[in-house]
């Protein structure tokens, strides 16, 4: 329990260990502390900056699907429009040719009685003489007779 | 902890003192009278620098002497420290942390969070001050967990020392020598902040403010000042002292039932060691951080 030199060789000792520790051991640790600390604030604001972009283009691609949806629709509706326009103007196309076609014959089947009906006219004096020749056992002047075959023929 | 070859039966009162006795190396004045093993005595006719034989010739050396075993003992510890420290420091990197830097930063953290917590003002001493006191003192306190014959069997094997004791902190050479370092601080740090006016008027003027209680205050104050060295030196040292003589006592009884005390007593000391060190790092910082503050 003697108190002797002892005590200035531990107070030099715990100088120096103190001494060593403040400039050698305390800085760098604390640094690297301090460092990492600020790398973890920053990975975490990256990860907060990250979530908020990704909420961002979900927003987008949301509202992008959206519009696209709506124009797809809008497609689909004009395409719609267009075919039912497009059969309209068939039909009336059709409708239009029917009618010219039916006219056409009809016109065409006019000609014919018509011609039918010349012909017949031509011929029918000549019947009529014929017939009349016939009848009466004898033949019969057709230029004598001429205003009455006429009127017959007119009246055909 | 304990381990004695001869068994039971040593005189207790032999047997304490004797592992209590630090191995000193220290000066002999000219005409002192030395007892040899044998009985004879020598008569040494100048002053001679020695490592003292007997408990006589160590207290007879006086200051001009060293404890080559507490301040050997307690230098290892301190670069055992500063080596494991400085190793973790010197790879410490801001990006993963392998193991060793991992408890570097650990233990800096704490300590760093202790001194925060009590000591308000700027200072880069403070903290790697905190940090070298706490692992130092428990690396000292630890080695009392070293059973207690077996360095000083090693010591008187191989070297024929006679005396070693391997705990420093149960010398009070040893913890005087680091409170005495924490008092110079608070002197400093008064002096620094304060001013000599400022610290003057500290002593002077607390607690009772008026002229005529100046020599009561001082009084006061300068006890109050005074005690934190011994306060802090005398409860390290008494405790690992304390503990050091139980564990001693119990290598005293026979060697089959000296675990049923010897382990409870150790597994005790894995609270006591690292708290005496925690207190004596505690205290420091509140010894400083009120030399530093302004009432």
């Amino acid at each position: 329990m003697n108190i002797n030199m002892t005590l200035i060789g531990q107070m030099i000792s715990f100088a120096l260990f103190v001494w060593f520790c403040m400039k050698f051991v305390w800085p760098p640790v604390t640094q690297a502390m301090r460092e990492r600390q600020a790398k973890i604030a920053e990975g975490l604001d990256a990860a907060n900056r990250a979530e908020r972009d990704l909420e961002l283009a979900q927003e987008k691609a949301t509202s992008q699907m959206r519009e696209s949806k709506e124009q797809a629709a809008e497609i689909i509706e004009n395409a719609n429009k267009r075919a039912n326009q497009i059969i309209d103007e068939a039909k009336e196309a059709a409708k239009a040719e029917g009618a010219r076609l039916v006219a056409a014959a009809q016109a065409e089947v006019e000609q014919e009685v018509n011609r039918a009906k010349e012909t017949l006219r031509a011929q029918v004096s000549e019947l009529a003489v014929a017939g009349a020749a016939k009848i009466l056992g004898k033949s019969v002047d057709a230029s004598a007779h001429d205003d009455l075959l006429n009127k017959l023929a007119d009246e055909l | 902890m304990a381990n004695n070859s001869s068994g039971s039966g040593l005189d207790a009162g032999v047997y304490i003192p004797h592992h209590l006795t630090n191995l000193t190396y220290g000066k002999l004045p000219a005409g002192y009278e030395r007892v040899n093993a044998d009985g004879n005595v020598t008569e040494l006719t100048s002053s001679t620098w020695t490592i003292a034989q007997t408990a006589e010739e160590a207290a007879d050396m006086g200051f001009m002497a060293v404890h080559l075993d507490s301040l050997g003992w307690s230098l290892f510890m301190g670069i055992l420290f500063s080596w494991v420290f400085y190793a973790g420091a010197k790879k410490a990197t801001s990006g993963v942390p392998g193991k060793l830097q991992n408890f570097v930063e650990i233990m800096v953290g704490w300590v760093d969070g202790l001194v925060k917590d009590t000591f308000h003002g700027r200072s880069s001493l403070i903290a790697p001050l905190a940090l070298t006191i706490f692992m130092w003192v428990f690396l000292m306190n630890a080695l009392d967990w070293v059973p207690v014959d077996l360095i000083p069997a090693i010591a008187s094997t191989l070297f024929g020392l006679e005396y070693f004791k391997i705990v420093p902190t149960a010398d009070p050479n040893i913890t005087f020598g680091m409170s005495i370092g924490v008092f110079a601080l608070i002197i400093f740090y008064s002096l620094k902040i304060k001013g000599v006016s400022g610290f003057s008027k500290e002593l002077a003027l607390n607690p009772f403010n008026h002229w005529l209680a100046i020599p009561f205050n001082l009084f006061l104050e300068v006890i109050g000042l005074i005690t934190k060295p011994f306060s802090l030196a005398l409860r390290l040292f008494g405790n690992i002292y304390a503990s050091e003589v139980i564990f001693l006592l119990i290598a005293l009884l026979p060697f089959y039932s000296q675990w049923l005390l010897d382990v409870p007593w150790a597994i005790f000391h894995l609270l006591i060691f690292p708290l005496q060190a925690f207190i004596f790092t505690v205290l420091t910082i509140v010894y400083l951080s009120q030399a530093s503050e302004e009432h």
